[in-house]
């Protein structure tokens, strides 16, 4: 089926590093495991019939409960053949690290210092991985689902 | 001796008066009001007295309240001596260089020769450039004084405009004074009698590069990049508050006036009425008396200089408004290359036009 | 004089144009490194404006989310909320009427217009062109005027449910529609004179902020900015939603990726996103703006108040929140910037597991250095202008 070439491709090349793949309302995703995940992603961008050329979003989803315990969500968008993929890899907490994919698009440079930023998920051979959003003497990462909503954080700023 | 002395007084306090006593808070108001029409709105009208709002008047009275009753400060770390005098050093050329603008001719009340000019220098023009290029140094010094980097560049940027232009505005002018062959400003008003002999027919050309120049040399729009409000907070004058902050702005609008006054004696005729000469003027108001003729001839010619004054005001506040503003290397730019050559192709022209002619 | 050069003692200056700076709207500071007035180094800190939109969503219910999206891009929240509603209409799988639909277009298309006037006004004052922006802030008044006839709020209107809409249109709409779109395009003309062809404008913009084509790509950009650049990208076209492709309507785009033809794609969409409002008006369908199914969406007040089943739903709705089966979807709409997604997980409870915002200004902003290093510190607000970067949208 033609929705499903990307899908395809990716269980014919890589068939032991593709853990499941669905396509729940018509949106590919294939969950992968997370140590190739750089080279599926450059399979993805550079194989000349998927050609996916934008990353759109990088984000990452906290299952708290499960183990592995994170997510971490790619979407990619090919211009050329107008389709869409989701990758997933799964990350456990005990071993909180995943592949950056910088190398392969540059967008992925501010998404993942977000997602190191909001889960505390480090990103290996991420040139800067510091916080963007929240400031620099934050605690914690809030978005996690054990981060408790109410939390107060010390105050910072000059002391007069 | 004495006669000489009051008149010169009472020159003085004219002008004094008019410009900065009307024309500085006026100009205020009328770029709030000029600008309001310009851009579909209403503009500043709430400042009443005892419930009369007098479309705005009464907002530069209240603006000086208001500045007078300001905290005045130097910042941590500034140079208190040049922040504070860099203010005085900005406005005072502003009001001096208007001494030499002839805003009338000659006339011969009760006996007395009066001179409508406060000093009838032979260099008036070189005085003008002189004094004008002592503004340079308020800039300058505001910028570096304020211990700001963003202060600094304005001041930085300042400098280079303003020496920039300062070349090519006295190029400029060669050809007026080529043409007119004398410095004195009322000598050249007073050969503009014959509305041909108008500078802006015999000099076209000179008076778009000599009005360009001296926007630049104001740091109006388009060329305000000294104090671009949106890159460089307010420039040179960020660090500036109440009394002094107040004076660089009226800097900027006393040398609106001496611009306009300087374009109007050079350009378009200074006191005279177009067609209209003086022994016409004199002879319309005969039914007075030699006296009552004069006095009536000077208060005309002093009304038409200041009507072109104000609509070279006008002028200079529609062009602000208009048009966005340049950028650091193109301002450099048009000056050293596009102005500083035509106007030396200009003073050529002008030389082989004034040999043809002699 | 290159000896000279070496001989001179020189320093990089490092400036802070910090979070409140006239020009960094949105909040943005930038640590700018200047040689002379060169620039060398651009470090961009954002966050200023973070106020934690996901971990909110994810403690309130799924329509508690809707009045958080008005106030993501906060110049066209309609399309926020547009989008959102999308999104959990695909996570249901439910399908709205089509007299809603178009009322969706319609609304999308008005905060899109809205949202490229405050954009070249802001650009038009940051320049020093200051009577171009109060034009294009009166043609954005009446703009707001329509939207707060249809919605009630002229900025965050709240205004798209889960299933529907809040309100029909209102009569007189349409008639007022084309008097405020002659109005607008009377400004329209007025800004294409004097800032299109005004020789200081086209300086200070054309080869500024340059970014060619495969870069842009790389950086993630999307909608006017990548347009500018060449790429032919619009959501509205290439996944149509709603009615966008019983639409027509033509797509701008630029040659160079300057900031210059950021400026013209803009103008021109405007043009464009009237035209589809007016065919929307034209061709809109008689029939309800919200989907019968009590569950997901309340039923009319008349119903509820006399009708125990509405009743029953809409309270529990109302306490516990409309429950999505469990999964996850990523959907795209074509927001003011870019392509605005929305990647929403579903547990089947009536909040939301996440829900998550890709904003379309975040690569942007991110390629600031790339836009600016070897420029002028003056070419910095162009470039930061036309990227249109919203500080509710970056930051969430």
């Amino acid at each position: 089926m033609e929705a499903n070439v990307t899908l395809k491709k990716i269980c014919d090349r890589f068939p032991d590093s593709v853990v499941e793949t669905h396509s729940y309302r018509g949106d590919d995703t294939a969950v992968v495991k997370k140590d190739d995940i750089l080279k599926i992603c450059q399979f993805l961008r550079d194989d000349k019939e998927l050609l996916y050329n934008f990353m759109m979003d990088l984000t990452a989803v906290d299952y708290l409960g499960t183990e592995p315990r994170f997510e971490i969500v790619y979407h990619l968008y090919s211009l050329q053949y107008n389709r869409r993929v989701r990758i997933k890899a799964k990350v456990s907490e005990s071993d909180c690290s995943i592949d950056s994919i910088v190398s392969l698009w540059i967008a992925a440079d501010w998404f993942e210092r977000e997602a190191y930023d909001l889960y505390g998920i480090i990103f290996k051979g991420h040139p800067e991985l510091k916080r963007i959003l929240l400031y620099d003497g934050f605690e914690g990462h809030p978005l996690r689902k054990d981060y408790p909503i109410k939390k107060r954080q010390p105050l910072i700023g000059p002391t007069n | 001796m004495a006669a000489e002395l009051i008149e010169s007084i009472v020159k003085i306090l004219f002008i004094f008066g008019v410009n900065v006593g009307f024309f500085s808070p006026i100009l205020g108001w009328v770029e709030r009001k000029q600008s309001a029409i310009m851009q579909d709105r209403v503009g500043a009208n709430r400042a009443d007295v005892f419930g009369f709002r007098l479309i705005g008047l009464f907002h530069p009275i209240a603006d000086a309240i208001k500045v007078l009753t300001k905290e005045d400060f130097v910042p941590d770390g500034a140079d208190k001596l040049f922040h504070t005098l860099a203010p005085f050093i900005s406005l005072t050329p502003a009001i001096i260089t208007f001494a030499v603008i002839p805003f009338g001719g000659h006339y011969e009340i009760f006996g007395h020769s009066v001179n409508l000019v406060i000093a009838d220098l032979d260099v008036g023009m070189l005085f003008i450039f002189a004094f004008g290029s002592l503004a340079t140094f308020g800039a300058v010094l505001a910028g570096w004084a304020s211990n700001n980097n963003w202060s600094f560049l304005g001041g930085l940027r300042a400098a280079a405009q303003m020496l920039s232009y300062e070349v090519a505005m006295g190029l400029t002018i060669i050809g007026v004074i080529m043409v007119f062959g004398t410095l004195k400003l009322t000598e050249i008003g007073a050969m503009q009698e014959n509305f041909f002999r108008w500078g802006i027919f015999l000099q076209p050309i000179g008076f778009i590069l000599f009005f360009t120049c001296a926007i630049a040399e104001n740091k109006r729009a388009p060329f305000d990049m000294a104090e671009a409000e949106s890159e460089l907070i307010a420039g040179y004058f960020t660090e500036y508050s109440g009394l002094k902050f107040v004076m660089f702005w009226m800097g900027e609008f006393l040398e609106i006036v001496t611009i306009a006054g300087v374009l109007t004696t050079l350009f378009f005729g200074a006191w005279h009425l177009p067609f209209v000469t003086d022994q016409m003027l004199l002879s319309f108001f005969s039914f007075a008396g030699p006296n009552g003729s004069n006095i009536l001839a000077m208060l005309v010619n002093v009304g038409t200089f200041y009507a072109k004054l104000i609509f070279f005001i006008w002028l200079q506040m529609t062009i602000r408004w208009t048009l966005p503003r340049f950028r650091y290397d193109q301002v450099m730019r048009l000056g050293w290359k596009m102005i500083l050559p035509i106007s030396l192709i200009n003073i050529f022209i002008t030389g082989i036009i004034v040999l043809l002619v002699k | 004089m290159a000896d000279l050069a070496k001989d001179l003692h020189t320093e990089h200056m490092v400036m802070n144009m910090g979070p409140s700076h006239p020009v960094t709207h949105g909040t943005v500071k930038f640590m700018v490194t200047l040689d002379g007035e060169t620039i060398v180094d651009l470090k961009t800190n954002i966050g200023y404006l973070h106020r934690g939109f996901e971990k909110m969503c994810e403690n309130g219910t799924w329509e508690q989310v809707m009045p958080y999206t008005d106030r993501l891009n906060y110049v066209s929240p309609l399309i926020n909320n547009v989008g959102y509603a999308l999104a959990v209409e695909k996570l249901i799988d439910i399908d709205v009427p089509d007299r809603c639909k178009y009322i969706r277009v319609i609304a999308s298309e008005l905060a899109r217009i809205s949202d490229h006037y405050t954009n070249i006004a802001a650009g038009g004052l940051e320049l020093g062109a200051f009577t171009a922006f109060l034009y294009f802030v009166e043609a954005r008044e009446l703009v707001w005027d329509l939207i707060e006839m249809l919605t009630g709020g002229r900025v965050t209107s709240n205004y798209v449910r889960i299933g529907g809409l809040k309100n029909d249109i209102p009569d007189g709409f349409k008639e007022k529609t084309q008097d405020v779109f002659r109005r607008c395009r009377e400004l329209w003309t007025d800004i294409h004179k004097l800032l299109t062809k005004n020789r200081i404008f086209i300086d200070r913009v054309r080869g500024v902020g340059t970014m060619p084509p495969d870069e842009a790509i790389a950086y993630g950009f999307t909608g006017p900015c990548l347009r500018a650049s060449g790429v032919l990208y619009d959501v509205r076209k290439a996944h149509p939603y709603l009615v966008y492709d019983l639409m027509d309507f033509d797509i701008p785009i630029g040659e160079n990726g300057d900031n210059f033809d950021r400026y013209l794609v803009r103008m021109e969409e405007i043009n464009q996103s009237m035209r589809i409002v007016e065919q929307a008006l034209e061709k809109m369908p008689k029939g309800p703006i919200n989907v019968d199914m009590p569950q997901y969406r309340w039923q009319a007040k008349n119903d509820v108040y006399n009708k125990i089943e509405s009743l029953i739903f809409h309270f529990k709705t109302v306490t516990e929140g409309i429950k999505p089966p469990p999964g996850e979807i990523y959907l795209a709409v074509e927001g003011g910037n870019g392509e605005l997604g929305f990647y929403l997980v579903s547990d089947g409870s009536g909040k939301p597991y996440k829900c998550r915002v890709r904003p379309p200004c975040f690569p942007l902003t991110a390629a600031m250095p790339r836009m600016v290093k070897g420029g002028f510190l003056a070419d910095i607000i162009p470039t930061f202008d036309m990227i249109n970067m919203i500080g509710g949208e970056c930051d969430r």
